[in-house]
């Protein structure tokens, strides 16, 4: 499994700058929660950690690969990092099976039957084995991001970034895209998760990165982080999203 | 007086005066001149089978050689419109405002007679069929590259992301993922400039055809004037909406499947 080294990232988008120095390392197997308020810098982070967003300065390096620098093959670079969104931009004109076997084929150049036993068994995986034939508007919201993680996980990646998987979701559904992201932990995966879910956080997490106006003010084991927060920021945070009412 | 009732007036008003114009007209017209100038079953007859597998024929095939150029050059030229090349969008931008401030007639007399004079010992290949295709799909080109630049932007930014993160390259991208996506978006456009095509193609006549690669207004014209009587006006244009209407319902059924989302 991969491991990620962020040094120094600044990203402004004109003069607005969203990241201002972040220092992050994540392990092998490492499932690292950001959470934070909105606006904070979770997902352009994240969206740095593949090149969907350029960094303005500062190195990202996953693996032995240096995304930030300028002769990185970036397509071959992302075929090994995976990325769930949290609107799941499945595309639309294909079935499950072709929305998990078009990167496969074009890019791998894997055979048709390869690809369609590869996301048989990743589809089985996420537990939607029955509707590979299914266009994604005739799937649930729930289903319809499982088939989307079933989509990241068929390129075999080293590492899967989640942007707030379950925002989009209604309440009932968001239980079962959980579930398979913590199988996934559980089977080592290195996972880097935007996520308001706090008790994902504190159960799955192996560590939780606290983010504010575009900085990491506290990062710690998620006993600690989000049961004994030691920065004002991180409490109060905290506090509004735990007891919404009060 | 209450409201409902001079609404009811106003309604049965509009009825009288529009059955009124239509007696008057009926009264009037002098049916069976009418009918002799443009229903003439001996005429209409006359045109047959010629105006059908030669006329209508040349404007199909015309019509979908210009359409077929229109699509590729437009494709090309969206392409460059929205491409991270600057010289490539400018060219793209100059020549779909130019193409489409110019009228389709002057393009076509453009391409053949200004082309042959200015290259007198080149000729522009596949003839008739050749200057056709260049002469009315160069501005096709120009009106379909906006509408499919219009069909690939509207494709959600996070379709060619997903494939981006998918290890796609930004061209297997475009190919797989965002084009088909919106050309499905563009066809009901795409289809009314393939209709508004077929009725160009009816100025294929100013570069001279001969009795085989005649068109269906040409055809009429001619028909016009060797019968002096206007029945063929009346073939030519059924035959137009032969090809025409069909197409416009389809246009309103792919709507109607739009709309409601797939």
């Amino acid at each position: 499994m991969s491991t990620v080294r962020i040094r120094d990232l600044h990203k402004s988008f004109g003069d607005h700058e969203v990241l201002r120095g972040i220092d992050l390392d994540v392990a092998a197997g490492e499932v690292v929660c950001l959470v934070g308020p909105s606006g904070s810098g979770k997902s352009t982070l994240l969206r740095c950690v593949n090149a969907l967003e350029s960094a303005t300065s500062g190195t990202i390096q996953v693996d032995d690969v240096e995304l930030t620098d300028p002769d990185t093959d970036l397509d071959a670079a992302r075929r090994r990092i995976g990325m769930v969104f949290q609107q799941f931009n499945l595309f639309p004109h294909l079935t499950v099976l072709g929305n998990i076997t078009v990167a496969q084929r074009r890019v791998l150049r894997r055979s048709r039957s390869a690809a369609e036993k590869e996301a048989g068994s990743q589809l089985a995986r996420v537990g939607l084995a029955e509707r590979s034939r299914a266009y994604p508007a005739q799937l649930s919201g729930g289903q319809q991001q499982r088939v989307a993680i079933a989509r990241a996980l068929a390129m075999h990646p080293g590492l899967m970034l989640f942007d707030e998987p379950t925002s989009a979701l209604d309440p009932e559904l968001v239980g079962d895209v959980l579930a398979v992201m913590r199988k996934l932990a559980d089977e080592g995966m290195t996972m880097i998760v935007v996520t308001h879910e706090m008790s994902f956080a504190r159960d799955v997490a192996t560590r939780v990165v606290f983010m504010d106006d575009g900085r990491v003010v506290e990062t710690g084991p998620p006993a600690e982080v989000l049961t004994n927060p030691q920065h004002d920021r991180t409490r109060t945070f905290l506090q509004r999203i735990l007891h919404p009412g009060a | 007086m209450r409201l409902r009732t001079r609404r009811r007036l106003t309604r049965g008003a509009a009825y009288a005066i529009f059955v009124a114009v239509l007696l008057v007209v009926a009264v009037a017209a002098d049916w069976g001149r009418l009918a002799d100038s443009f229903l003439r079953p001996d005429v209409a007859a006359g045109m047959f089978p010629g105006v059908v597998t030669t006329a209508l024929l040349n404007t199909i095939i015309y019509t979908i050689l210009a359409f077929a150029f229109g699509l590729i050059a437009g494709l090309a030229l969206a392409l460059a419109r929205l491409s991270p090349v600057a010289p490539y969008r400018w060219f793209a931008t100059a020549y779909i405002e130019v193409f489409r401030g110019l009228p389709a007639l002057l393009v076509l007399f453009l391409v053949g007679y200004g082309i042959p004079l200015a290259f007198p010992d080149r000729e522009i290949p596949g003839g008739l069929y050749g200057s056709v295709t260049l002469g009315l799909g160069a501005t096709a080109a120009a009106y379909t590259a906006e509408t499919l630049r219009a069909g690939i932007q509207a494709v959600p930014r996070g379709q060619s992301e997903a494939a981006r993160s998918l290890g796609m390259s930004a061209p297997r991208s475009m190919v797989f993922i965002v084009l088909p996506q919106a050309l499905r978006i563009v066809l009901p456009p795409l289809t009314n400039e393939f209709v508004s095509l077929t009725k160009d193609t009816s100025l294929v006549y100013v570069l001279g055809v001969t009795a085989g690669t005649i068109e269906l207004t040409k055809y009429a014209g001619d028909a016009l004037n060797q019968e002096v009587n206007a029945t063929p006006l009346v073939v030519a244009g059924l035959l137009y909406l032969v090809i025409t209407l069909p197409l416009s319902q389809l246009v309103r059924a792919l709507e109607r499947r739009t709309s409601r989302g797939r």
